[in-house]
C-alpha cells in the first residue's frame, strides 16, 4: 500500500492552513515547527488537530491573521448530519467531510471530503460547521481566559 | 503606463492582466487549456501495461500505465481486490523535483489519488475478486508526470479514468483439481467502471479571484487552491482545499458549479475518444 502517504497528505494540509494564517511577514528568517503527537484517535482526528494546532500557535503567542478551528461532519445513511462523530460513527457514515473554520465572517479555511455526497448536503454541512465554529471559538476563548486568570 | 517585468515583478504582472479579466497566455479567467488524450497501446505506446492513457493538458503532460496482476485477498476483506495508485513527479519534468525518495507534493498527490477512487467507486473492490478468499486481481495504477506546468491533479485523474477505461482483462480460472489459477489470455474482458470522477482545479489569487486550470506560475503566484471531483450524476466526489486563503460558501458553491460544467465537457471527449479506439 501507500504507508507514510497519508500522514504527508495531512501535513500538508496542516500546514497550508497554518501558513495561510500566520503572518509570516513579521517574523522574517524564522521557522516555525509545529509537532503534533496523536494520543489516542477516537474519531474526528483532522479537525481535533487543527483545534491544537489554533490553540499551540495562540499560546506561543504567534500573531495570526484569523483564529481557525476544526469540525468534522458526518453524513449518516439516513441523510442526518452528525457533528464531531466517534470513529464508529465515521465508518458507518455515508460521507465524512472536515472544514477549517476562521473566526473572521466564519469563511473556509481547509476543506476535505471522504465518501460522496450530492452538493446540497455539502452546503449543509458546511452551514452546519459554521455555526458549530462559535461555540469552539467560545471555547478558545474560556481556555486562554484560565490561562491568564491563573497568573 | 510604467513597464513591468514578468521575470522582476511576477505578481504585479499578473495583476495587470487580471484587472482586464484575462491572463497572460490569452485566456480567460474561466478558461480550459488545450485537454487531448491518447488510450491504448498503438497511441500511447505502452506495450507492457494493461491499460494506458496520456493527457495533456495545455504543456502539463501525464501517463497511466495500469497493471493487472493476481493476488491473495487479505484476510479481513477476503472478496475485494485492490487498487494501488502511484503518482511520480521525475526530476524530469520540473526543476522543482530532485531525485530521490518521493516528496511531499507525489505524496499528497498519490493520496488525493487513492481517495478519489475510493470516494468515487468508481471501481468496486468486489468487482476484482475472482475467488473468495484465494484470489483477486490488484491494479497497480502508475501516473507519472512528464512534464509539469500545473493542474497535476486534473490531469492525473483524467489520465487514471482514460487508462482504466482501456485495460482489458484475461478471464481467470481456479481449476478445482490442482488448485492453482488458470489464465485465458485469449479471453479478455473490460474493467467495469461505475463511476467517471473529473477533477477541476481552482487557484485563488489575492484572498479574492478564482481562477480556473492553473499553470505552474500562476500556482506559484496564487495564495491558495481548490479541487473539486464530481462524477456524472453531480455528485461531490471530494471538494480539496488545502489550507490557503479562506473562501465564502458562495465562492465555493461557484467552483462547484464551474466543476460540473466541466465534468459534462471531459466526459464527452473521454467517450470520443473510447469510441475512436474500440474495434468494430
Amino acid at each position: 500500500g501507500c504507508a507514510g502517504v497519508l500522514e504527508r497528505s495531512r501535513e500538508q494540509l496542516l500546514r497550508q492552513t497554518c501558513e495561510a494564517v500566520v503572518l509570516g511577514v513579521l517574523h522574517p528568517r524564522t521557522a516555525i515547527s509545529l509537532v503534533l503527537q496523536v494520543l489516542s484517535d477516537a474519531g474526528s482526528l483532522l479537525s481535533c488537530c487543527l483545534n491544537a494546532a489554533c490553540m499551540a500557535l495562540l499560546d506561543a503567542g504567534l500573531p495570526l491573521a484569523t483564529l481557525f478551528c476544526g469540525v468534522t461532519c458526518a453524513l449518516q445513511p439516513d441523510g442526518t448530519i452528525l457533528l464531531d462523530p466517534t470513529a464508529r460513527q465515521e465508518q458507518e457514515a455515508r460521507a465524512v467531510l472536515t472544514f477549517a473554520i476562521a473566526s473572521s465572517e466564519r469563511k473556509v479555511l481547509m476543506a476535505t471530503t471522504k465518501g460522496s455526497c450530492s452538493v446540497e448536503e455539502m452546503q449543509q454541512c458546511l452551514a452546519a460547521a459554521q455555526r458549530a465554529a462559535s461555540t469552539i471559538f467560545q471555547f478558545y476563548r474560556d481556555s486562554v481566559r484560565r490561562r491568564y486568570s491563573k497568573c | 503606463t510604467s513597464i513591468c517585468s514578468r521575470t522582476v515583478e511576477p505578481l504585479e504582472y499578473y495583476r495587470r492582466f487580471l484587472k482586464e479579466n484575462c491572463r497572460p497566455d490569452g485566456r480567460e479567467l474561466g478558461e480550459f487549456r488545450t485537454t487531448t488524450v491518447n488510450i491504448g497501446k498503438c497511441l500511447c505506446s505502452i506495450t507492457t501495461a494493461d491499460g494506458s492513457a496520456l493527457v495533456k493538458l495545455g504543456n502539463t503532460t501525464v501517463i497511466c500505465g495500469v497493471k493487472a496482476e493476481l493476488a491473495a485477498p487479505a484476510v479481513d476483506s477476503a472478496n475485494k481486490g485492490y487498487i494501488v495508485p502511484n503518482v511520480e513527479l521525475p526530476s524530469l519534468c520540473a526543476e522543482r523535483f530532485r531525485s530521490g525518495p518521493p516528496g511531499e507534493e507525489a505524496q499528497a498527490a498519490s493520496q488525493f489519488i487513492a481517495d478519489v477512487i475510493e470516494n468515487s467507486q468508481m471501481i468496486v473492490k468486489e468487482d476484482l475478486c475472482i475467488a473468495n478468499g484465494k484470489l483477486a486481481w490488484v491494479l497497480y495504477c502508475d501516473i507519472i508526470c512528464l512534464d509539469y506546468d500545473g493542474n497535476l491533479l486534473d490531469a492525473s485523474v483524467f489520465a487514471l479514468l482514460a487508462a482504466l477505461k482501456n485495460v482489458q482483462l484475461p478471464l481467470v480460472t481456479i481449476n478445482e483439481e490442482t488448485g492453482l489459477s488458470e489464465v485465458n489470455l485469449k479471453q479478455k474482458n473490460p474493467l467495469i467502471i461505475r463511476k467517471h470522477p473529473v477533477a477541476t482545479s481552482f487557484a485563488i489569487f489575492d484572498d479574492t479571484l478564482l481562477i480556473v486550470d492553473p499553470t505552474a506560475e500562476e500556482e506559484d503566484l496564487a495564495t491558495g487552491t481548490v479541487t473539486i471531483v464530481t462524477d456524472e450524476e453531480g455528485r461531490l466526489c471530494s471538494v480539496h482545499k488545502p489550507g490557503g486563503s479562506p473562501l465564502t460558501g458562495a465562492k465555493l458553491q461557484d467552483c462547484i458549479t464551474r466543476a460540473i460544467t466541466r465534468h459534462k465537457e471531459v466526459k464527452k471527449l473521454i467517450d470520443k475518444v473510447i469510441k475512436s479506439v474500440t474495434p468494430k
